[in-house]
């Protein structure tokens, strides 16, 4: 009787209930009113949703892709770009999604050649160079100035409202679309790949056309998401957009979650965007050295993620202790 | 019989180096050919060009009546070229019955996952590893190791099997396992080509031998002619070796 309940459920199971229960959470923000809190279960979404994203091609496939900043950022500018030229909101999002997953099939088979740290820092490139892109191309991007873009219809709780269901939205889909990847052919080849990608080839899995499936499916909600973040913020700009932050902070909360599952992704946003808060409210000097100490912890104490620790270990010595409080009795 | 692969001058150079020097030579269906030849010979660069690990720098690779030569490793696979690696290649985190669904799926074509595992489980039996299916490939002793790298490239359906050096590091009772293993995988039909350096292991198995020197095919045939041919003997043998495996073989 030691493991109690979960010892009785199948860990898999209780995971996807408290992940569906928590994803319920964010969806009844609203109903608080308290606009500060619908804010933080938007980042969250958000980052979860792009944190499931990474993890296709720096979970399942093992290649450590800086890009999520890229596609987030270019997401932003085709929405806004789109919306301006009257293009409909969710015309508008479909529209990013889909170019932004082009331009990761393309940008695949080129830097997809690289592995290991070359490709770590052909992806963190790209980064700078679509920024560049984009700041230098002042005539439709605005250039420096950055763009406005039309806002959402309604009042603030109510757009904050919409923002939010957008995301949990594209969360659920990435979710979704994990668990399909998982557990296909796909996902069985991304392991492959991961573990060896000689004998991943020897075995005949296609090599090249997986990782480039892996690398779009980690760009197409980046895309997504950064069209909706415009859409709510009215405002956007090459700095803010194609943020050398952002980019890191997504793979460090897939990685503190539990990279190449599905729920590790999902746990490591939450984590994460709380932690970030309550330092922020707390500590705002301290705030980025914060983040890197999350890094260097991830690094030397948890390289499986939060996921990865054995709770019921924890959960069985508890309970032994407990036992041993009573007999001590 | 027919013939399954042909080589027509094959050649591989690496910057200055030719590591394979116009190599032609054909292999029948079934048939288990030795290929042999002192360490640098060109033996592993042979098999990566066979299975399109490396671009051909001159000649052609025919597979099947099929112009193979521009074919990708895992369109080798697909077709039924498949090899193990002379260091053992397992998806480490995996069990060894994941290990080899992913040849059954991947190269032998099978559609879904769960009829990849069955046959993955059938071919751990054949080969002798059934009763550690499911336990990490990481965990294995070399000889299982080996025996696992066989079962995956089983599971991929092939018509040729290509073996670098499975019997290396190895002792003698289990390198007689690993031949009786062998054995029964050609009395399946599939071609193979047994890369060896012990010899007394390459005469007992092969009908054919093709040896290899600096690149060049030097000499090709049935394995009694090759022991008496005199190049073989001045590059790989040295002619006290080639007396005493002789009388040796003669005799059994
Ligand atoms: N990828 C490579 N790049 C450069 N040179 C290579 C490469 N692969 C092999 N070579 C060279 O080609 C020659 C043949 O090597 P190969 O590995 O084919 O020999 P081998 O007959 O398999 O030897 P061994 O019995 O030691 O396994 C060697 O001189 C080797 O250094
Ligand atoms: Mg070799």
């Amino acid at each position: 009787m030691t493991s109690g309940l979960l010892g009785r459920l199948p860990a898999g199971a209780l995971g996807y209930a408290l992940c569906a229960l928590w994803i319920a959470l964010l969806a009844a923000s609203p109903l608080t009113g308290d606009n500060y809190l619908v804010r933080i279960a938007v980042m969250i979404s958000m980052f979860s949703a792009m944190a499931l994203s990474w993890n296709f091609i720096g979970g399942f496939t093992g290649y450590p892709s800086f890009s999520t900043a890229a596609f987030f950022g270019l997401g932003c500018y085709v929405g806004a770009i789109a919306q301006r030229n009257g293009l409909p909101l969710f015309a508008a999002w479909a529209l990013a999604t889909l170019f932004v997953a082009a331009f990761a099939a393309l940008l695949g088979l080129i830097i997809l050649r690289l592995k290991g740290h070359y490709f770590a820092i052909g992806s963190i490139a790209i980064v700078e160079v679509t920024r560049l892109l984009v700041s230098s191309w002042g005539s439709v991007t605005g250039g420096g100035d950055g763009l406005n873009v039309p806002l959402m219809q309604g009042s603030p709780g109510a757009v904050a409202a919409q923002v939010l269901y957008a995301m949990l939205g594209v969360l659920l889909v990435a979710f979704a679309a994990t668990l399909a990847v998982q557990r296909g052919r796909l996902g069985f080849g991304l392991r492959c790949i991961h573990q060896n990608e000689d004998a991943a080839d020897m075995v005949g899995v296609d090599t090249t056309r997986f990782k480039i499936a892996a690398y779009t499916l980690s760009a197409l909600f980046c895309g997504t998401v950064g069209a909706i973040y415009a859409s709510w913020v009215g405002y956007i700009d090459p700095t803010d957009s194609f943020s050398i932050l952002l980019t890191i902070k997504v793979p460090v909360m897939a990685l503190l979650g539990g990279p190449g599952t599905a729920i590790g992704p999902v746990l490591g946003a939450g984590v994460f965007v709380l932690l970030e808060e309550f330092f922020w409210a707390n500590f705002l000097q301290w705030n980025r050295a914060i983040l890197g100490g999350i890094i260097v912890f991830l690094i030397f104490f948890l390289p499986g993620g939060l996921l990865k620790i054995d709770y019921r270990r924890f959960y069985r010595r508890a309970a032994e202790r407990r036992a041993a409080g009573k007999a001590a009795a | 019989m027919s013939e399954i692969l042909r080589l027509e001058k094959v050649s591989k150079a690496f910057g200055g180096v030719t590591a394979v020097n116009e190599v032609s030579f054909a292999l029948e269906e079934g048939e288990i050919v030795g290929l042999i030849g002192p360490n640098g010979a060109g033996k592993t660069t042979l098999v990566n060009l066979i299975t399109g690990v490396h671009p051909l720098s001159g000649g052609r690779v025919v597979f099947a009546g099929q112009d193979v030569s521009r074919q990708k490793p895992y369109e080798a696979a697909r077709r039924g070229l498949a090899r193990t690696f002379q260091i053992v290649q397992p998806f480490p985190e995996m069990t060894v019955v994941e290990n080899v669904a992913a040849g059954a799926l991947f190269g032998g074509g099978l559609r879904t996952r769960q009829a990849a595992s069955e046959e993955a489980r059938r071919e751990l039996a054949f080969v002798g590893l059934d009763h550690v299916a499911d336990t990490p490939a990481a965990s294995l002793t070399l000889p299982n190791r080996k025996r696992l790298e066989l079962a995956k490239s089983l599971a991929m359906r092939p018509k040729v099997l290509l073996l670098d050096e499975v019997n290396a590091g190895l002792n003698a009772a289990e390198i007689d396992g690993a031949l009786e293993l062998i054995r029964k995988i050609a009395k399946r039909g599939i071609t193979i080509v047994i890369i060896e350096h012990l010899m007394k292991v390459v005469l007992s198995i092969s009908q054919r031998i093709l040896v290899l020197h600096h690149g060049e095919l030097i000499a090709g045939g049935p394995p009694r002619e090759v022991l008496e041919d005199e190049r073989v003997i001045e590059a790989y043998l040295g002619a006290k070796f080639a007396a005493r495996i002789k009388a040796e073989g003669m005799h059994a």
